[in-house]
């Protein structure tokens, strides 16, 4: 690469709360690409990920587990309202209020409501990606309520002012140095490569927080329909201790993170932690059924589900893109994806990264916004082959781009800001493309005309050639030699 | 949901041959090979004049349409039932997974699945069904490969290629890192997201000259245009070819028999 293409400004749209022009995608995958620490810190990160993978699935029919989780996935996206209502009644019997709520903002409004009700000031967090989605944090403290993370990861990034650039670790594109400083600058932590020490220091802050806060609210990995259970994956204690210290717990979760029986949680569980972090388990696996009883000594006096939309509904109305709402939030396809092990998460600009993001992303923001996701990708494929739940996000990014462009008449486009990126001259090149290369005879003139005049070809060929040389035209076609060899 | 299993049809005693257009502008000596390697197990090739492109250009960048046509003007040209033989996974993938996608619901549904189940990777093809037996006239050689994506995951054929590398015995094939990582090619994200793919194809290079190669063989001639025209613009002594020329010459071309 070039020394001369360094691009000096920062990677824009890191900032949590701050509006990010999700368009502007290639200007921060420069940023990324000419930005040495990020591209170490993921490099480094991916490997270990992938590798930790690998290992943990050693001895288990891997493909036989993942049609057993995308099956379940599938049960449960097959009879999801009827799934939904059950969950519901289950949750109300066992004690728990639920809430739907259409879109983010009104997810907000109802978690403020039940803090305004109960008089809350503080709120302590576990680690939650719907939350960031309803962008629950600024909105909460717009409002005068303190929202604190409480996932390590999380609490980086929000000592940071920044966005998680993974799903599943949140501070992934900091290295021990650079979390160091940051302690340093806004805790006064001592300065140190020591994470144990740096873990210790951020606990003590944060277990302070506990005892305080008024309401802890968490997300959800499985809401089990048959029994009202509420599950929760997480690896610190911070999902337990936010979701039994305060006397009041807020869950908030999507709507398709609903299963039909508790036994489908064992092998989503499985596939889960296996396929994230490459655990056989997780240090902390929770299973909320309720409040505080009578006779209980703790957990909080109130539960609450809040059951986020947010643009599901509409994705599932459409047999391929229903495939979108299996995914579990492993973070399995960011860990494998080549683009971006490259540009990192925040290249992205969207509350979700990597894979996942550019084939959920353009429903919730649109195909004007989001043009540039489903593009960026080399369709190689690595994604799909690990997904634990087998979605085929591959097909599903070729649809996007389908729908990008409004190119299929047989299948009219229906994701919101459909057709933002047919322009015309590009349209007219495909239609030019498909006129030569369905008439054989035009296709060989062209073709045999350019041979003819391979010398004359221009060495160089716009964005192709200033990582390349330009391939070279073959004197006489394959075409040409088979024809005079039959003579 | 799993893709099925592929039972490898008796070898025939024709096959057709479809050549793909980059092979056909740019890398014809590798069509040639795959021919004559063909010819050479005493298989007869027919090669429909009038085939152009499979597609898959207009496929992935989302223009259907434009796919569609073009594909429909291939589905007639394997009349008889005999094998298609593609020496590229990617074109390859695109007929024999993608096809029965992009004609569902049209009047070419069971034309195009029914073509799509005769489709063959031509490696695939000459290890599974011809069974060959290389006999290697080379002088030793270590060569590093790289299996394109559509090769490996929508063909399912990553063991093919260094299964007939480890049938020459002057070559030895050297062992990289991450393998299984795309080269950045992608088609149209080459040019859509220039640094991006230049970042994936410059780790790609160093990771091959890293094993101890100084040549490379792949299975598709878009990671080959894009692997060895990236070595070349940055001037490292690594030179690429498809994996049939290579294979073609190290068996004496012309004057190599079946072993």
């Amino acid at each position: 690469m070039s020394s001369s293409e360094t691009v000096s400004q920062p990677a824009a749209g890191v900032h949590a709360g701050h509006q990010v022009d999700v368009r502007d995608f290639h200007n921060r995958a420069r940023a990324a690409i000419h930005n040495p620490k990020i591209r170490q810190n993921f490099r480094k990160a991916m490997d270990g990920l992938m590798a930790k993978r690998t290992a943990a699935f050693e001895g288990w029919d891997l493909e036989a587990l993942r049609d057993l989780g995308a099956n379940i996935r599938l049960r449960a996206l097959a009879n999801l309202p009827d799934l939904l209502e059950q969950l519901e009644q289950k949750l109300t019997a066992n004690g728990i209020r639920v809430h739907w709520a259409v879109d983010g903002d009104e997810a907000c409004q109802i978690v403020r409501d039940i803090c305004v009700a109960r008089g809350a000031k503080r709120v302590i967090k576990g680690k939650s990606m719907v939350s960031e989605e309803m962008e629950l944090n600024h909105y909460l403290e717009a409002r005068g309520i303190e929202a604190l993370e409480s996932d390590l990861g999380e609490y980086i990034v929000q000592l940071a002012d920044e966005t998680p650039s993974h799903i599943i670790m949140p501070a992934i594109h900091k290295n021990t140095a650079e979390i160091s400083e940051l302690m340093h600058e806004k805790t006064g932590t001592d300065l140190s490569n020591d994470v144990e020490y740096l873990t210790a220091s951020a606990r003590q802050q944060l277990r302070e927080k506990f005892m305080n806060a008024d309401v802890g609210v968490s997300g959800v990995n499985f809401a089990v329909a048959e029994t009202g259970t509420l599950c929760l994956v997480e690896n610190e204690g911070n999902g337990r201790m936010t979701t039994t210290v305060p006397p009041c717990h807020i869950a908030v979760t999507g709507i398709e993170k609903v299963v039909p029986r508790l036994e489908d949680v064992t092998a989503l569980l499985a596939l889960l932690t296996r396929s994230a972090t490459g655990q056989h388990i997780t240090t902390y696996f929770n299973m909320i059924s309720g409040p505080r009883k009578e006779d209980e000594l703790d957990g909080p006096e109130e539960v609450h589900l809040v059951l986020v939309d947010n643009g599901r509904s509409s994705i599932y109305q459409d047999d391929q893109l229903l495939d979108t709402l299996r995914c579990i939030r492993c973070g399995a396809c960011m860990n494998h994806c080549p683009v971006y092990t490259r540009v990192g998460g925040h290249t992205y600009g969207t509350t979700y990264p990597g894979p996942i993001g550019k084939i959920l992303m353009p429903h919730l923001i649109g195909l004007d916004e989001g043009r540039h996701l489903p593009t960026a990708s080399s369709l190689c494929g690595a994604c799909g082959e690990v997904c634990p739940v087998r979605i085929p996000i591959p097909d599903l990014l070729v649809r996007l781009r389908q729908e990008s462009v409004d190119g299929d008449k047989l299948h009219p486009a229906r994701v919101p800001g459909h057709g933002a990126k047919r322009g015309r001259a590009e349209a007219m090149i495909w239609k030019g493309w498909s006129w030569m290369h369905s008439r054989p005879g035009a296709y060989r003139f062209g073709t045999g005309l350019a041979a003819r005049f391979h010398k004359l070809q221009p060495g160089q060929l716009g964005a192709w050639t200033r990582f390349r040389t330009a391939p070279k035209l073959a004197p006489k076609t394959l075409h040409e030699q088979l024809k005079e060899r039959n003579r | 949901m799993v893709d099925p299993i592929r039972v490898y049809p008796a070898k025939p005693s024709k096959v057709y041959f479809y050549g793909t257009c980059l092979i056909d502008l740019f890398y014809p000596d590798a069509g040639m090979a795959g021919i004559r390697l063909l010819e050479r197990e005493g298989i007869e090739v027919i090669f429909p004049d009038d085939q152009t492109c499979c597609g898959q250009p207009a496929y992935t960048s989302g223009y259907h349409d434009e796919a569609r046509t073009v594909a429909a003007a291939q589905l007639g040209l394997f009349p008889q039932d005999w094998p298609i033989v593609v020496p590229s996974g990617s074109c390859g993938g695109m007929m024999r997974k993608h096809y029965p996608d992009l004609f569902r619901d049209t009047p070419f549904e069971n034309l195009a699945a029914e073509i799509a189940g005769r489709v063959w990777e031509l490696t695939d093809f000459l290890l599974n069904v011809c069974h060959i037996k290389l006999e290697d006239l080379g002088e030793p050689t270590t060569v590093a490969m790289h299996t394109s994506c559509s090769a490996r995951r929508e063909m399912g054929i990553a063991e093919v290629g260094p299964a007939l590398l480890g049938q020459l015995t002057n070559v030895t094939l050297a062992e990289q890192a991450r393998p299984e990582e795309c080269c950045g090619f992608g088609g149209t994200f080459a040019i859509r997201h220039p640094e991006i793919s230049g970042a994936m194809v410059s780790e790609k290079l160093t990771t091959l000259v890293d094993a101890g190669a100084r040549e490379f063989v792949t299975t598709d001639c878009g990671c080959l245009m894009n692997i060895a025209g990236h070595a070349e613009k940055a001037g490292t002594p690594m030179t690429g070819q498809h994996i049939l020329s290579f294979l073609w010459k190290r068996t004496g071309g012309e004057g190599g028999k079946r072993s």
